[in-house]
């Protein structure tokens, strides 16, 4: 047998210092720069922790592609939901006037969107790619206000770190950091394809974050909450998508 | 690295490779990374892929376009309809994150193994087919020899044949580069960044089949891989690439004792 020398032992211990050494100060400059998800614990936060920061630092500004209107897939997916209750049929049979959309938290002025009232921000339309973690997925024409609208006219905070956002449907609610939130292509969007947002699809309103999959464009929004410290809220992991093994970033 | 002197021919070299094994520390260290990334990649992969085991060409495509091919095995979802009345549990959650995750190790590991393969010359000396041998001939005789009874002698423990160099060179250099390229263009957040990366191979859904493709070609490979493994003397080739060396009785591993 060939037994390693003194210098390789030497070299291999030389190695293993510097990787450890390399591990600790990446770990404080990524948390310093906002490159560590939520969810980075457990034998897979190693995983999500690089995808989040490799991706993050290249996609600050990107921009999802768009699509010419002849790409639009004619019959869309929509994925099935879970039953949606009496309350959320009488708001349906109401043409949805009293439905709401919250934005507290880190910001000056809390406040209580109507449709109406969302509507008179300025209009965005975008056609772009929506892929489900599953493997399928289609492209659509989405109608709405880019987020950061909303959030400029609630006063957010310039501290905050993260926009939590919840459904109607309770214990749904995901996060998204504010490179997406800020981002000109995140919607909250009340329309398809030239029409109305269907219910199948998330209507009255859907936020749409077309850089990520599809689940973390959440139905039936009705809340957002600006916040510096994602880790207080909920199972500390920044959507309820990791109870059940899904990565809180979805670029991949 | 110094470089040996034992080619394929020379019966003298068999009593040479103590001082140089016949797989060096980093290849046999980024072999079994790969195996343990690989076998992780294709657990997850297979997990993720039941869920929506439907295949498309395009940018697009779900259970309400028509599918380029269906596999014919049950889904983990019951939104995609397949012949068989029921479903598999949803293992979908972890795959994703373990695919991911290996993915990361499989690319540091090629990484490493690149850079060695470059620097320490290993692709020119190991792999690259010397000029002489390049022929159909040459390749012919290879291969009829294979089919006939695989090669388990000392020649063969201490360096690749041409069809073996053909094909490592074909899994480093074309399947391995493409499943990870397919893999990437599968990512809206990446498609955001270089959409070239996408729009090149036609889409995201035909990123997706051809992933699947290079996937099935990877996993034959592997699977010829240790055939060939067994039938040339599974002790001596699990022995070269974990110690070092194919056999423990050569004379020159005395003087290093």
């Amino acid at each position: 047998m060939h037994n390693p020398s003194r210098r390789q032992w030497l070299t291999a211990a030389g190695i293993g210092i510097a990787g450890t050494a390399a591990y600790v100060v990446g770990d404080r400059v990524a948390a310093r720069a906002g490159l560590v998800p939520p969810d980075n614990v457990g034998f897979y936060g190693a995983g999500q922790t690089l995808t989040y920061a490799a991706q993050r630092l290249l996609t600050r500004n990107s921009m999802a592609r768009e699509f010419k209107p002849e790409q639009i897939s004619r019959k869309p997916f929509a994925n099935p939901v879970a039953p949606l209750g009496d309350n959320y049929k009488r708001l349906a049979s109401g043409g949805f006037v009293d439905w709401r959309l919250t934005v507290d938290g880190m910001v000056s002025r809390p406040m209580s969107f109507s449709l109406s009232d969302i509507r008179k921000f300025p209009e965005s339309r975008q056609i772009t790619h929506l892929a489900c973690e599953e493997g399928w997925s289609y492209i659509a024409q989405w109608i709405g206000v880019p987020l950061f609208h909303i959030l400029q006219a609630a006063g957010m905070s310039s501290s905050a770190s993260h926009i939590v956002y919840r459904s109607f449907q309770p214990d749904w609610w995901e996060s998204i950091d504010m490179a997406d939130a800020l981002h000109p292509q995140t919607l909250v969007s009340y329309g398809m394809n030239g029409g109305s947002l269907p219910i199948a699809f998330g209507g009255p309103l859907r936020l749409r974050v077309p850089r990520q999959l599809g689940y973390k464009s959440i139905k039936y929004l009705v809340h957002l909450t600006a916040t510096d410290n994602i880790k207080s809220i909920g199972n500390g992991l920044g959507s309820f998508e990791p109870d059940s093994g899904y990565s809180w970033y979805a670029g991949i | 690295m110094a470089d040996s002197v034992f080619g394929p021919a020379s019966s003298a070299a068999i009593s040479v490779p103590a001082v140089h094994p016949r797989h060096s520390a980093l290849i046999r260290l980024t072999h079994w990374l790969t195996v343990v990334a690989f076998f992780a990649l294709l657990v997850s992969g297979v997990e993720v892929l039941l869920s929506h085991p439907r295949f498309y060409w395009g940018e697009s495509g779900s259970v309400n376009d028509s599918p380029l091919f269906i596999l014919p095995v049950p889904a983990s979802r019951a939104s995609v309809p397949t012949s068989y009345n029921y479903k598999l549990p949803d293992q979908n959650g972890w795959s994703r994150s373990l695919h991911f995750q290996s993915a990361w190790l499989f690319v540091a590991t090629g990484l490493l193994y690149f850079s060695y393969g470059i620097f320490a010359a290993h692709f020119r000396r190991k792999l690259f087919p010397a000029r002489e041998d390049l022929s159909w001939r040459a390749l012919s005789v290879t291969l009829r020899q294979h089919l006939r009874r695989p090669s388990a002698d000392h020649h063969s423990l201490w360096s690749y044949n041409l069809l073996q160099q053909l094909t490592y060179l074909s899994v480093v250099f074309v399947l391995v580069p493409l499943v990870i390229w397919t893999g990437l263009a599968m990512s809206p957040a990446v498609m955001s960044v270089f959409p070239l990366v996408v729009s090149a191979l036609g889409g995201q859904q035909s990123a997706r089949t051809i992933h699947f493709f290079v996937s099935i070609l990877l996993l034959a490979f592997v699977l010829v891989h240790v055939v060939m493994i067994g039938l040339t003397g599974f002790r001596s080739r699990m022995r070269a690439m974990t110690l070092g060396n194919p056999a423990s009785t050569d004379a020159v591993e005395n003087t290093h004792a």
